[in-house]
């Protein structure tokens, strides 16, 4: 086609056309390129327009009106989770516990699994909650201090309690007071998360590790110690082996924290601060012993018989993820319905046997039993009393307290 | 690029005179940019124009952020971590003058010698890329592993006692060290560095180096004389498109380093996502960004190329 036009031209209206290509007044020349760009950048870079787009203050939401809800009309909701966080069926087509709710109620779910990181995934949803509008998602489940910031942001919407009765009776004792959601009006955990010592007996040849001060001082582990990039488990562990409560610390309580695992870092004793990827890291030695989260602790423990976990004298600490309603979300009251369901013992157990977290739900071991006794006995997934006794969670902080808590663990850490 | 002569021909009757191009005609151009200049603007120049209005802004999520030309923001960040800007611009610069003595000869290689083994030198070049950016860092961590063959060799031949003594490494283990951050980059980055050497020597006639050899040049004159400077736009290209990224990376420092190797662009992710003090990260961008465009630019200058290959 381009052939046949061509041809079509005159040889002089071909040579006009290559001239105002190449050197005529319209041709785009360099020059003329930046010139016109240059322009368009001063236009647009103008004070004015700098100064246009700043965030604005966040939304207190007082628990959206019903009228604002799409439940009834449309029944579906939207779910977004972390990953391996639902139980799934051998061939890895189908959900179970998620059909069968969608099989009762007639709600189909959306199901994501697009939660990697709590500060990547708040990053992502930040500027759609800023401006108050729907993230397109109804239910979303992140880390007990990214919760806690959602709320005191006013992006979560109330949930009603009407519609939680297993939610509200079955919820262990262990999750039921939090400081940052008295009543659990606005999240129910998903799991707990026991932060505790993973050590690898074959590089610590056969050496229980089993507190913070060993991993800080030991000197056979020098430079083979990983924490955790996590601040409130990595702070809160060093808390509580210096004798801190982290449901209750000053900022002298964190610097001293800080301070120690500076020292730490200054002497090489650590080797680095991890996320997940400690495990592989543990696994083959590189890292003799470490902070390290329950979950994988059974999933490490699985491959390979070496790894062991201890729970510290002086406690630890154990996080929660929550399921939460984000503000603007079109179908809360599907989403509280799914809240529900999950708290439901045969549910919960199905679930628990598949994800390997601590369970919230009191009351669940029968029911876990009978899929798999062995898991119903360990502590990692039904915390035993002894085991309960020593959890501790971090407390909430301001949005002053965390921005300088942050900053100053960013420094531990090297950014 | 080139600017090809457009070739005398006689005006045909009736055709349109040279001197008075049609309004339309002239558009023409422009017109074919619309897209790209479009894709620009939303996807470059407005987050651009956004993260500098960030970058003066004060505030907090609570009260939201307001611009308050708060240009202090700037010199504070740049006071607080000149460390990680100056250990980036190390880093990146050793990485890329290692893919620069690795990528050459094997470019030159490629260009000159393989034959018929060329395009699947190249393809070798570019697979790496069939996988993602992750996983290749993350695969390091296996090659580099304390006690692996790796640096079991490099100990045995005394590599380790000379590196841990420059503070390269630590002891006997390499990673979570500065050695395997740089190894990371250059690995990630070489690709981006012998493609466009590759490119720009395949270019080079061969007969020019029969001409020099008859002209009783040995091949290391020729090399200097006649390759080396034929290929330079190849090399200013390889050593921009492996430098400006490798400078901004923090995969590879987040993964394969430890808290002393920390990069500009950790400290980045880090204000921006961790303590949401998102001024001081916008600001660090564009110190990253400003100090990125005056050394490209001296750069471009001192090698006297504007012909990116």
């Amino acid at each position: 086609m381009e052939q046949y036009e061509t041809e079509r031209l005159s040889a002089a209206q071909l040579a006009a056309m290559r001239r105002s290509l190449t050197n005529g007044r319209g041709a785009l020349s360099r020059r003329s390129l930046l010139r016109v760009s240059g322009a368009g950048a001063l236009a647009v870079g103008g004070a004015g327009i700098l100064s246009g787009c700043g965030i604005p203050p966040a939304k207190r939401e007082s628990g959206a009106a019903d009228s604002d809800d799409h439940s009834d009309k449309e029944k579906q909701l939207t779910f977004s989770n972390w990953t391996e966080y639902m139980d799934t069926s051998e061939d890895g087509k189908s959900r179970p516990t998620l059909e069968a709710f969608t099989k009762r109620t007639g709600i189909k779910v959306k199901y994501t699994e697009d939660i990697n990181d709590n500060v990547e995934f708040f990053g992502k949803i930040q500027p759609q909650l800023a401006a108050g509008q729907d993230t397109g998602r109804d239910l979303i489940n992140v880390t007990d201090w990214l919760a806690a910031r959602i709320i005191r942001l006013g992006w979560a919407q109330k949930l009603d309690p009407s519609l939680l009765p297993h939610a509200y009776a079955n919820l262990s004792s262990q999750f039921r007071t939090v400081d940052w959601d008295p009543g659990r009006a606005y999240s129910y955990p998903w799991t707990g998360i026991p932060c505790v010592i993973a050590y690898n007996a074959k590089a610590t040849r056969g050496r229980k590790v089993d507190s913070v001060t060993q991993l800080l001082d030991d000197p056979s582990l020098k430079g083979r110690v990983g924490f955790l990039t996590e601040m409130r488990d990595t702070v809160g562990m060093t808390l509580l082996d210096l004798g801190k409560d982290p449901g209750k610390f000053t900022d002298a309580d964190y610097d001293a924290a800080v301070g120690r695992l500076q020292k730490g870092v200054d002497k090489k004793q650590i080797r680095r601060f991890t996320g997940n990827d400690y495990t592989s890291d543990l696994a083959k030695g590189d890292i003799a012993a470490c902070l390290a989260w329950a979950g994988d602790v059974i999933q490490l423990q699985a491959d390979n018989p070496d790894i062991k976990y201890a729970i510290p004298a002086a406690g630890y600490v154990t996080a929660t993820d929550n399921l939460l309603v984000p503000a603007e979300a079109r179908h809360r009251k599907n989403a509280t319905r799914l809240i529900d369901y999950y708290y439901e013992l045969p549910v919960a157990a199905q679930l628990a046997a598949y994800i390997n977290y601590v369970c919230p739900v009191a009351g669940v071991g029968a029911e876990l039993a009978k899929i798999d006794p062995e898991l119903a006995k360990n502590p990692l997934i039904i915390p035993d009393e002894a085991m309960a006794a020593k959890s501790h969670s971090f407390r909430s902080l301001s949005s002053e307290e965390e921005t300088a808590y942050e900053e100053k663990f960013a420094k531990l850490i090297g950014a | 690029m080139t600017v090809t002569q457009a070739p005398p021909l006689s005006p045909a009757p009736g055709g349109p005179p040279a001197h008075k191009t049609p309004v339309r005609r002239r558009l023409v151009p422009y017109w074919l940019l619309l897209p790209g200049i479009l894709w620009l603007v939303v996807f470059f120049v407005l987050p651009l124009v956004y993260q500098a209005s960030t970058s003066v802004q004060t505030g907090s999520l609570e009260e939201g952020f307001e611009v308050t030309w708060h240009f202090a923001t700037y010199w504070d960040a740049l006071s607080e971590y000149y460390p990680q800007f100056l250990r980036s611009l190390l880093y990146a610069g050793t990485a890329t003058a290692l893919c620069l003595l690795l990528g050459y000869p094997l470019a030159y290689l490629i260009a000159f010698k393989a034959g018929r083994w060329r395009n699947l030198l190249l393809v070798l070049v570019i697979a790496p890329f069939f996988t993602s950016f992750l996983i290749r860092t993350l695969a390091w961590k296996t090659i580099l592993a304390d006690g692996g063959p790796v640096v079991e060799v490099l100990g045995a031949v005394g590599f380790l006692d000379v590196t841990s003594w420059l503070g390269l490494t630590e002891g006997s283990r390499v990673l979570a060290t500065p050695l395997a951050v740089v190894t990371g980059l250059t690995y990630n980055f070489l690709p981006f560095m012998i493609l466009p050497l590759y490119t720009s020597l395949e270019r080079i006639d061969p007969r020019l180096h029969e001409a020099a050899g008859d002209l009783y040049a040995r091949p290391a004159t020729t090399f200097r004389k006649v390759t080396l400077p034929l290929s330079m736009p190849g090399v200013v290209s390889g050593t921009l498109l492996t430098f400006i990224p490798a400078s901004g990376d923090y995969v590879n420092a987040q993964l394969l380093g430890s808290t002393d190797t920390r990069m500009i662009g950790n400290v980045i992710q880090s204000q921006f996502l961790r303590v949401l003090d998102y001024p001081t990260a916008a600001a660090l961008s564009f110190i990253l960004m400003a100090i990125v465009l005056v050394t490209v630019t001296v750069y471009i200058r001192r090698a006297g190329t504007e012909d990116l290959v």
